[in-house]
């Protein structure tokens, strides 16, 4: 079996927000230049559901995909290092600042690539846009089922069954291979990269293709190929004043502030 | 003239809140054009009740031909509609059904998407959608260069109409479900009985400062003298404290009571996404320098095992009104 999982590098979602600004003339969210950079957290985690189908079917290749320019092989250099057998690099000029559709697009040319891909995990959402739209893509651009927000994924023959998580429950879903599963949280921790794969990472074959090498013309990727254009960014607004129960004991506390919420008239 | 498309969901057998909002949504962007609804797995009293509150034409799949959700099959339904009537604009929730449908929906149609929307406006015959990014912490407002746009919207945005049992529109039934390359095995229902968190007046959620799944035996006294319901940031779920439906936020539930009492959580841009539209936010929290404290009208600096009890117990002694 052949698994592929799409992983995006991105500035670390959990960092105080103070450590990115907005640019409203550019209409980009700049981190500040020290912030470190992690594989995004829901695709870590589809590293790992890919690792957990392959512990029960030996032989499966895992091949961790990244869109993103020569730093994102660190994102590859990661999903090495927790046990994926190869990566494959997407980068070229004319993939900056695309959308969804175009990376979609992108990372569906290069799955025709590598061939007979048996199943395509991604993450739910990318932390960073939150968009949640490019799983679902590629599987319409391959014309393949589509399940998401995996909590656990299980390979059986020639089909693969997922528990996904609802509002109200959840349900299992089963689908004919190949597939494209997204993956959400409930999955479970991420491994740490052990150093026996970290060792054995630096030696794992990564490839880079480019546009022409995907067949795609520059035209169609990146800003160029968009559909959504970005008319501004900026941030929320915030205007509450805290009122801070003061009183000289949890109780007291306690009591009071149901006081001042019938005051209020929130009660 | 304009065609907006509405996917309407059930919760609890019920019509779901945000379809009514999204349809109040479509009116406003078309007042003149037509609002189509699309309901599957329902019956025709809930067709009526869309139209009541805006809908002019509904496309109800009937209950033994769509047993529940599914993607495939509600996808096909969509674009084919979308197809027919050439939609403009396709509105769903932002729900994990919303969020599944919406994006293949999209390409599907070669249209744009805009998921997780706090806001739809049109200006000179352009819309534009304005979406959170970045846990939250970002807007960006985007238009699309296609012909049609899918988005999702947020629960609470939109207010929903009025019920007007005088209007009147057209209901097409849909008796046989597209065929389906998924195959659903198994559905369970976890919070059948227990008030919905979108439908709640009053939230009482718990964070890790519950420091356990007993905490959340401290919180449901007060939830309950309060007549709401218990949720929770995404910590306890997944440390098993608690059920995954009760997560509040980005990736969980987006909701909008009159009152969110958060106890124990720090106040993530992530779990804020999910509840910062609440009227009013109440925080008890140890940490008097927690961010949830930037969000809250009324916070306790204190330990939430000492003050959620005594709250309580003020709260039933409050003379009622
Ligand atoms: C992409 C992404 C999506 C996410 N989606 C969501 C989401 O949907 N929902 C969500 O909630 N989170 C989400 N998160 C996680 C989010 O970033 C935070 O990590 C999470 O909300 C923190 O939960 P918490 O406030 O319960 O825990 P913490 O941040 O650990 O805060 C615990 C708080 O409890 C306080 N405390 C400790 N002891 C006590 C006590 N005895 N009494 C009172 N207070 C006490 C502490 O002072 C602290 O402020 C997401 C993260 C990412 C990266
Ligand atoms: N640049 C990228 N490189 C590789 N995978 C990506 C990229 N962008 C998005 N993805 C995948 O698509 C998922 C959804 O992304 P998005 O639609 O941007 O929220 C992510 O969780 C990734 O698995």
């Amino acid at each position: 079996m052949h698994i592929a999982v799409c992983i995006k590098y991105i500035p670390d979602p959990e960092a105080a927000f103070s450590m990115f600004s907005i640019d409203e003339q550019a209409k980009k969210v700049i981190p500040a230049s020290g912030l470190k950079h992690v594989v995004s957290p829901f695709d870590e985690q589809a590293i790992e559901a890919a690792l957990r189908v392959r512990e029960q079917h030996a032989g499966t290749r895992i091949t961790v995909i990244t869109l993103g320019n020569e730093l994102s092989r660190n994102a590859l250099k990661h999903g090495l290092a927790m046990g994926a057998d190869d990566g494959v690099l997407l980068a070229d000029a004319a993939f900056e600042d695309g959308d969804a559709y175009t990376t979609a697009i992108t990372l569906a040319a290069a799955l025709k690539k590598l061939g007979a891909i048996d199943l395509v995990l991604t993450g739910r959402q990318a932390a960073d846009g939150d968009t949640g739209v490019v799983g679902a893509g590629i599987g319409e651009l391959l014309n393949l089922p589509v399940l998401t927000f995996a909590k656990s994924i299980a390979v059986d023959g020639k089909a693969v069954r997922v528990e996904r998580v609802l509002d109200d429950g959840g349900e299992i879903v089963e689908a004919d291979l190949p597939a494209v599963v997204t993956v959400s949280n409930e999955i479970g921790a991420p491994r740490a990269a052990s150093l026996r794969e970290t060792m054995r990472a630096a030696r794992k074959p990564v490839v880079v293709w480019n546009a022409s090498d995907l067949g795609l013309e520059a035209n169609a990727v990146g800003a160029a190929g968009s559909r959504a254009v970005r008319e501004c960014v900026f941030a929320p607004s915030k205007s509450v004043q805290c009122e801070i129960i003061e009183a000289s004991s949890p109780e007291a506390q306690g009591a009071q502030l149901a006081q001042r919420l019938r005051e209020a008239r929130v009660l | 003239m304009n065609t907006i498309l509405v996917v309407a969901e059930l919760a609890n057998e019920k019509l779901a809140m945000a379809g009514l909002e999204q349809l109040a949504l479509a009116r406003r962007l078309a007042p003149t054009g037509t609002v189509i609804a699309l309901l599957l797995g329902a019956d025709k009293a809930m067709a009526e009740a869309l139209i009541a509150r805006g809908a002019d034409q509904v496309v109800l799949g009937t209950r033994k031909a769509f047993d529940g959700y599914n993607s495939d099959g509600w996808t096909a339904c969509a674009a084919a509609i979308a197809r027919e009537h050439a939609v403009t604009l396709v509105l769903a929730a932002h729900t994990p059904r919303g969020a599944d449908l919406a994006p293949r929906l999209a390409f599907r149609l070669n249209a744009g998407c805009a998921t997780g929307c706090v806001g739809v406006e049109q200006k000179d015959g352009t819309l534009h959608f304005t979406r959170a990014s970045h846990g939250g912490n970002v807007r960006e407002t985007l238009r699309f260069e296609t012909e049609c746009v899918v988005a999702t919207v947020r629960a609470g945005v939109y207010d929903a109409l009025p019920a007007d049992t005088t209007r009147t529109g057209e209901i097409v039934a849909l008796d046989t479900a597209p065929a389906s390359r998924i195959r659903i095995i198994e559905r369970q229902r976890e919070d059948s009985g227990a008030q919905r968190l979108e439908d709640a007046r009053v939230i009482v959620a718990g964070g890790r400062g519950l420091n356990g799944p007993e905490g959340f035996k401290v919180l449901e006294p007060l939830a309950e003298a309060l007549g709401g319901a218990v949720g929770a940031s995404r910590v306890p779920c997944d440390l098993g404290w608690c059920s995954h439906a009760m997560q509040i936020g980005l990736t969980g539930k987006t909701v909008t009571p009159e009152l969110y009492i958060a106890v124990g959580i720090s106040g993530a841009s992530h779990h804020l996404a999910g509840c910062g539209n609440a009227k009013t936010i109440v925080a008890i929290n140890t940490d008097a320098d927690a961010a949830i404290f930037r969000e809250a009208k009324f916070g306790v600096v204190g330990d939430y095992a000492k003050v959620v009890p005594a709250l309580t117990v003020a709260i039933k002694a409050l003379p009622s009104l």
